[in-house]
């Protein structure tokens, strides 16, 4: 089930240290810009560490989308920590292991893999939000 | 007299991802890290003082740490010092940018020309700041004085992972 706008929380990984994270993130701008940006909201890790109370409401109304780029999962373990709803993990690992051709490099700047890889993941969220909408219009109906 | 090795400077940015300051608080910490620092800093994602463990937890406590912000909220520098430690040094990206009369950065995704102007600003006053802690001065009596000054700064990847 969706919240009253109907959007879906995307919360990426806010590492600033590392290629996963980068992908985490520009993924979270395809979907959340490009893709989808009707039915997602883009929610900051940053302001959930300090309780942000909009953002703590996002969660409270709308169902999340974690993307984690490394094995600490802090997008996904702060969000459970906020009492958010988690409709599906992502872990970038997880997607590169589909995806093997795509060797992610570079941090500032994606390399050409990297965008791909995240493109790549972008479209598993989309279908996600697809999915998770869809019930929603069906709920509502029924 | 062997050399001891000196303690890193560690920084600590917002990178909000809702705003193009936070972008710009991304990029100048990763300038700072990569280009302009390289070896004295590195830097530890905020949410891992929550997300983490203790070691995490006590990171601020044992590093002199700057915290980068992206706005007057200061998650990073407020975040810090509720979770490990009060930061040695902090800085605003939006204060900076008033303060020097730069245009407003624009775009959360991809900066325009203003905001890499800011990256640039602000990389290079978190450089200095660094410089200054890693002389040897800080303390932990010393970072309780220190007050941040439309902008914070600190270090590379803590958590451990390869990626």
């Amino acid at each position: 089930m969706t919240d009253m706008s109907g959007k879906v929380a995307i919360v990426p990984c806010s590492g600033i240290g590392k290629t996963f994270g980068t992908v985490s993130r520009v993924a979270a701008y395809q979907v959340t810009e490009d893709d989808r940006p009707k039915k997602t909201r883009l929610v900051s890790l940053a302001m959930l560490v300090m309780g942000d109370p909009e953002s703590k409401s996002t969660l409270a109304e709308s169902p999340a989308i974690t993307i984690d780029g490394c094995a600490m999962a802090c997008a996904t373990k702060m969000v459970g920590q906020c009492g958010g709803r988690i409709a599906r993990e992502f872990a970038v690992l997880d997607v590169f292991r589909r995806y093997h051709d795509f060797k992610p490099q570079g941090i500032a700047d994606l390399n050409e893999s990297g965008e791909k890889l995240a493109d790549a993941l972008a479209k598993e969220i989309d279908i996600e939000i697809d999915n998770l909408t869809s019930h929603e219009e069906g709920g509502h109906h029924a | 007299m062997p050399e001891l090795p000196r303690k890193k400077v560690g920084i600590i940015a917002c990178s909000g991802e809702e705003l193009p300051e936070g972008t710009v608080s991304r990029l100048a910490a990763l300038r700072v890290l990569e280009q302009l620092r390289p070896g004295k800093t590195v830097t530890i994602c905020l949410p891992l003082f929550l997300a983490g463990g203790e070691g995490d937890r006590a990171f601020a406590r044992t590093h002199p740490t700057i915290a980068l912000d992206g706005c007057g909220k200061r998650c990073a520098f407020r975040g810090t010092e509720i979770y490990s430690h009060r930061p040695a040094a902090g800085f605003v990206v939006t204060d900076l940018v008033a303060q020097h009369g730069l245009e407003q950065p624009q775009g959360c995704r991809k900066l325009d020309t203003a905001g890499m102007r800011a990256v640039e600003l602000v990389a290079n006053q978190v450089a200095e700041k660094v410089d200054e802690l890693s002389g040897g001065d800080w303390g932990r009596r010393a970072s309780m004085q220190e007050a941040p000054e439309g902008g914070t700064e600190a270090p590379t990847c803590a958590c451990g992972s390869r990626k």
